[in-house]
């Protein structure tokens, strides 16, 4: 087997010349879908954290049951039921003006991911929130601090600094979880893919995609553990 | 509302025993993957910390690999890329064959290497917290290499990984909601051939999520129950 031979079999020049910049796209469309859907649900489940944290009952059982239906059930099914499920009430979300949102399954995915990754980040966050030693909190008592003030200042950016390993970590399954919106016809790299394989029935774009995934995760884990060690570089 | 119940009924023109035998198909596919991925999670973490490097660097790489990958990928890559691999060979020695290959096995063999990548990491970091003394004492009894692994590390090793391969089993659960896309008819292919012919995707798809959640629910009682049972020696200092 020549060397020309070897490359046509895992890097086909013409393969690449038809299908490399959807592949870009493709990647783009998967980055920006894990960046939007992450923010928002750090958003949401800093909020559901609190939530779950708060002293009164109803909060702290509406958000408890809200993160066991999002961590017990597939993120497939999930999108199933946001995508397909609630775009069948197509009269309802006419008549409330909101058609546009649940006829798109851009909108949706986004919407599924971000719910999903809110119960994931709302367990870190509430993890995190616990783990700030007790006499902080009283010590912001005694300091007179408002309640407010004391978790902007004293509580979070503590909290955060063991939150984030585990949100990296969160946030490596989310581009793995990132695929699945290929099946609702989304062009994310795994849609690319999927696409490029039914028209050229060559396995090697599977390689391409796995070998892009490794490096998107690979990079996104050496450099989390950059920013780790910085956030907490007064610790060493 | 009632006419939607009875669609989930076990009578004809119900769909309840299809969803049973596709939830009874989910079940049977994440069970069979223990007896490979957890012996091979444990030999990738004991090849990791082996003084071979070639044999830590293959354990590295299989749990990069496996861990980096989407499951979806992984799956596809497996489904096709063994088809077509058995093709190319079947065609080398002559035989022009159209290959299938079953789509529970493939499906079983993916998420068997993925569950043995990510709980080798739970074994590893169970193993650091083994004292060394305690490799010491063993080898001090005389005790062989093999005999030491089997009587002294794994029972408290098991102990310390229980949690974190409680977390690995509830995302395989999850994560075999996947094999649908390569049409194997689990739970939620089953939903959505229920979907397909009954136009009721809000019913059917909440059924499929709480049927997850029941399998979710039950597991965790099963492994709280598990590790009463594995720390039980450990009672009395418990608090």
């Amino acid at each position: 087997m020549s060397l020309a031979d070897l490359q046509n079999m895992f890097l086909n020049p013409d393969l690449l010349e038809r299908y490399g910049p959807r592949f870009i796209d493709g990647l783009l469309v998967t980055g920006k879908l894990v960046a939007i859907s992450f923010t928002l649900g750090a958003l949401l489940g800093l909020l559901i954290a609190l939530g779950r944290l708060s002293s009164n009952r109803f909060l702290r059982s509406f958000t408890g049951a809200y993160v066991y239906f999002f961590r017990g059930s597939p993120l497939l099914a999930q999108l199933f039921l946001l995508y397909y499920g609630l775009g069948s009430f197509k009269g309802f979300w006419q008549d409330v003006g909101l058609w546009w949102f649940f006829r798109d399954a851009w909108f949706c995915t986004l919407l599924a991911f971000t719910l999903n990754t809110a119960a994931y980040q709302a367990e870190i966050l509430r993890g995190s929130i616990l783990s700030v030693a007790q006499g902080q909190r009283e010590a912001c008592k005694a300091l007179n601090l408002s309640r407010w003030t004391a978790f902007r200042k004293i509580i979070l950016p503590q909290s955060l600094l063991v939150a984030i390993g585990p949100l990296g970590n969160e946030l490596i399954l989310m581009i793995k979880a990132s695929a699945i919106a290929s099946l609702v016809t989304i062009y994310d790299l795994m849609g690319v893919t999927k696409m490029a394989f039914s028209r050229s029935f060559d396995f090697q774009v599977y390689l391409w995609a796995a070998v892009l995934y490794l490096l998107i995760v690979e990079v996104v884990r050496r450099s989390l553990k950059l920013i780790e060690g910085r956030l907490g570089r007064h610790l060493q | 509302m009632l006419d939607q119940l009875s669609l989930l009924s076990f009578a004809s023109g119900g769909w309840g025993s299809a969803l049973l035998a596709g939830a009874l198909v989910t079940i049977a596919l994440a069970l069979s993957c223990l007896p490979i991925g957890l012996p091979l999670g444990l030999a990738v973490a004991v090849a990791a910390r082996s003084k071979n490097r070639w044999l830590r660097a293959w354990a590295t790489t299989f749990s990069t690999v496996f861990r980096g990958l989407p499951e979806l990928l992984t799956l596809l890559i497996i489904y096709y890329g063994c088809q077509i691999a058995a093709q190319k060979i079947l065609a080398m020695m002559g035989y022009d064959a159209q290959v299938t290959i079953n789509t529970f096995v493939a499906a079983m063999v993916a998420f068997s290497l993925v569950f043995a990548a990510f709980s080798s990491e739970i074994w590893l970091g169970a193993f650091k917290t083994i004292p060394k003394g305690q490799f010491e004492a063993a080898s001090a009894l005389g005790l062989s290499k093999f005999t030491t692994f089997r009587k002294v590390v794994l029972p408290q090793l098991a102990r310390i990984a229980l949690p974190g391969l409680s977390n690995n089993w509830l995302s395989l659960l999850k994560d075999t909601s996947l094999v649908s896309t390569i049409s194997l008819v689990d739970l939620m292919r089953q939903t959505n051939l229920a979907v397909s012919v009954t136009k009721e995707p809000m019913l059917f798809y909440t059924v499929a999520c709480l049927g997850y959640l029941f399998f979710s629910a039950i597991s965790g009682r099963l492994f709280a129950f598990l590790e009463r049972y594995f720390s039980r020696h450990q009672r009395s200092v418990q608090p």
